[in-house]
């Protein structure tokens, strides 16, 4: 196996680790501010962690820069709604959850 | 142009397996299908709710084209198109009908107050 | 290749197990919003299996249509539901007095024979579908051989807009109809432009121009890979759905007749190549062999630019207003 496809599965799977802490926060997390930290962490670093591993596998350099726009997009996204949800949140009235 | 599509359209085909475990997924996935459509029947038969039957709709017409595109990947080159464009022209038409049917369900809580139809009885 | 077939087969027995169990969690949960989240992330599921089933075409027509569009409409329409509720409170707890004096009996009897019927359904459906041959020579060859004289390479679009022109024809009129349907059932529009908060009004910025330029790059690449004018149209449906929230409202000059050009453009002019073709002797939308591409892209950007205007129109669900003086007008 070639060094390209090695260093793929490694990202892949950090990326994949990222996801799941990222879901098993969803599910375990008391409240939506810190269930919406959970989420964006996985959005961000593993998405990037994941498209890094699949840009290694592409062919020309265009593949590579639509990915590169993708995980910007998504980035930009995915913290803006998790902005809007919180701010939606807090209007509605919803605590912190204080231990 | 031909070979360019073959990447295209064939650059996730069933790598290294054989053809008869392509088919059995084209299977595999078609029972799926008709699993969604029964369990989408079973909600649109059981809620009262309209959304939920709206919901349930949806859920069968899913099933329905993932039966049609799983038994059209039983070729053995390229998939056959004409399912995939059907399909296409489906899931448009679906977004359609949600649409109609939402702004029916809106109406309906509109005129008679409620947005459940009544539980019939069986005498 | 043994372990590369069992992880295949253990990556659709998961993603098959998953699609049907998000598929009863949205359908069967208590409360109605958390059910369309999930519808949500069940079509975005379908496009995982549409790539599976080497779909891409469909796969993004799903994602944006089946998933995103379906799932904003729902959303509003309980968004409109639950706003309304609060005066229908007596008559529906009439209907629960009502509902909890019916037999329980009766209910569960009901239950099971259904039960037992729906699997009798899955069986003779299970048996008709495994008792298909194995393999298929479907229509693909013939696709193939006739695939230069349509005009475009991509196999899918080929069949769309040239093979089976007159199914997206209807299908463009269907559109139409379901638009003219939930206008004519809708209230009295309201115009106000809400202003959006800072990070909405950013991103609606950032993004529409760009949503815009990919709809037109989905257009053009659909003509030679997965792509084309229903998966564009969609997209450029998603950024008027992402103007609507961000409080944004069509002006009002351009809300009467050029709303209404911009929709019946996909249609009329699919009608009108049909004609002109056939007018110059040839078989309904028979596309000549040295223009076949041109009036395909002519057809696609037409319907694009209609379908994204239906499509976000589907979503408004009221008519524009057309005039901004009187409030009280009945348009």
């Amino acid at each position: 196996m070639s060094l390209t496809n090695i260093l793929t599965i490694l990202l892949l799977t950090a990326g994949a680790v990222f996801f799941l802490a990222g879901t098993i926060g969803l599910l375990r997390f008391p409240d939506v501010y810190t269930r919406l930290h959970a989420l964006t962490k996985a959005d961000n670093l593993g998405l990037g962690l994941l498209l890094t591993g699949l840009a290694l596998q592409a062919e020309t350099w265009t593949v590579m820069a639509k990915l590169l726009l993708i995980w910007l997009l998504i980035l930009l996204a995915s913290s803006s709604v998790a902005h809007l949800v919180a701010r939606a949140a807090l209007q509605r009235g919803i605590k912190l959850w204080k231990r | 142009m031909l070979a360019r599509i073959n990447d295209v359209h064939g650059c996730t085909k069933f790598a290294g397996a054989g053809k008869a475990e392509a088919m059995n997924t084209a299977f595999f996935y078609a029972l799926t299908g008709v699993g969604l459509f029964t369990l989408g029947l079973y909600s649109l038969i059981v809620y009262t709710h309209l959304l939920r039957k709206i919901l349930a709709i949806n859920v069968m017409g899913s099933g329905v084209f993932l039966i049609i595109v799983a038994l059209a990947a039983r070729t053995q080159t390229l998939p056959d198109p004409i399912p995939h464009a059907m399909v296409i022209t489906g899931i448009v038409v679906a977004v359609s009908a949600t649409a109609l049917a939402l702004a029916l369900m809106l109406r309906f809580r509109d005129i008679s107050g409620r947005v459940e139809l009544a539980e019939e009885s069986l005498e | 290749m043994e372990a590369m077939t069992l992880l295949q087969w253990a990556f659709d027995t998961v993603l098959a197990v998953t699609l049907m169990w998000v598929a009863w969690k949205a359908l069967a949960s208590e409360d109605l919003f958390k059910g369309i989240a999930l519808f949500i992330a069940f079509g975005l599921l379908m496009a995982l299996v549409w790539v599976r089933l080497e779909a891409p075409d469909i796969a993004l027509a799903e994602a944006a249509i089946g998933a995103g569009l379906t799932g904003a409409l729902l959303l509003a329409a309980l968004a409109k539901l639950e706003s309304g509720s609060k005066d229908s409170q007596p008559l529906q707890v009439a209907m629960l007095v009502k509902a909890t004096t019916n037999t329980v009996n009766k209910q569960i009897l009901f239950r099971w024979l259904l039960v037992l019927l729906l699997s009798v359904l899955v069986a003779g459906l299970s048996y008709v579908v495994l008792s298909l041959p194995l393999q298929a020579i479907g229509l693909s060859e013939t696709v193939m051989e006739n695939l230069e004289a349509s005009g475009v390479s991509n196999p899918v679009t080929a069949v769309l807009l040239n093979f089976r022109g007159y199914d997206t024809l209807l299908e463009l009129a269907v559109l139409l109809l379901a638009l003219l349907g939930v206008w004519s059932l809708s209230n009295l529009p309201e115009q106000h432009e809400s202003a959006p908060s800072k990070v909405l009004d950013m991103l609606t910025r950032l993004l529409v121009p760009l949503l815009i330029l990919v709809s037109g790059y989905l257009l053009w690449t659909g003509a030679h890979a997965p792509g084309g004018a229903f998966q564009a149209g969609s997209v450029l449906a998603a950024a008027g759905v992402l103007l609507l929230l961000a409080g944004w409202r069509l002006e009002a000059r351009f809300a009467g007749l050029f709303l209404r050009i911009t929709l019946v453009l996909g249609l009329a002019m699919f009608v009108t190549v049909a004609i002109v073709v056939q007018l110059a002797g040839l078989r309904l939308l028979e596309f000549p062999l040295s223009i076949a591409g041109t009036l395909i892209l002519l057809i696609e950007v037409a319907a694009t630019l209609s379908i994204g205007m239906t499509l976000a129109a589907l979503f408004f669900g009221r008519r524009p207003r057309t005039d901004q003086a009187d409030a009280g007008t009945n348009k």
